[in-house]
């Protein structure tokens, strides 16, 4: 069973990981991967946030089960943050154990691109001058990432 | 049936959420977006370029050609910007 978390406070991501393949004998690798909120050549002060609170724990939870039918995971993490985060503060964190570490990059970077184009998260950023500058706007190339992984047009709409 | 908005939609419909009974030839999600679109400015605003906007029913993505029969909650929402 994955273990999925939407929060507002930061995580550890060194102690998650490590929480993977702790008290373990099987676990011969361990991947994560942090996102963090980057400054964007300093016109960036902050984002904020946005879930759809009722879908956003269901659809990573139906994200990392289809990781886990793919491969032979020893284990899934996935942490998503809500609110205001600044520059150099993670917004996303996945982690996955597995025998062997093939297994656990494909998974974790499946994880990454499903989440960024299914799991119902907004972005909207606050610019330096303390002006909101708007929604983020989702990246075809996300979408291009996603579709890699095949059967990723669940999300898309008509 | 609840409506809940999301995002952008909710900024622009000026509500995140509200029970509305559509007429019953409404049946597709589609349709509600169309019959919603009559329903004031905020509405005709959100939906304009309705092929971008993305529809749950009851906390699972669908395509607008989705049936609404026996939904408790829809949801309409901006393409995710997460991760």
């Amino acid at each position: 069973m994955a273990t999925i978390r939407v929060q507002r406070e930061a995580f550890d991501a060194g102690l998650e990981a490590a929480g993977l393949a702790h008290g373990r004998r099987d676990v011969g690798a361990v991947v994560s991967f942090v996102g963090y909120c980057r400054d964007e050549g300093g016109r960036l002060a902050a984002l904020e946030l946005e879930h759809y609170p009722g879908m956003a724990e269901a659809e990573m939870a139906r994200v990392a089960s289809e990781a886990e039918a793919r491969w032979p995971l020893l284990g899934v993490t996935a942490i998503h943050r809500t609110g205001r985060i600044e520059p150099g503060e993670p917004i996303v964190l996945v982690a996955v154990a597995s025998a062997h570490r093939g297994e656990a990059f494909a998974a974790a970077e499946m994880l990454m691109d499903y989440l960024k184009t299914r799991a119902p998260f907004w972005k909207r950023a606050i610019g330096t001058d303390g002006a909101v500058e708007g929604w983020v706007e989702a990246k075809g190339m996300d979408d291009a990432s996603a579709a890699r992984w095949g059967a990723a047009e669940r999300s898309k709409p008509l | 049936m609840k409506l809940v908005y999301v995002a952008w939609v909710r900024e622009r419909v000026g509500k995140s959420e509200e029970e509305l009974d559509p007429p019953p030839e409404v049946s597709t999600v589609g349709e509600l977006i169309a019959w919603l679109k009559g329903r004031g400015e905020g509405y005709a605003y959100a939906f304009e370029k309705a092929a971008t906007v993305r529809a749950a029913l009851d906390r699972v993505h669908v395509r607008h050609s989705a049936a609404i029969a026996g939904a408790k909650e829809i949801a309409f929402f901006p393409p995710m910007t997460g991760g």
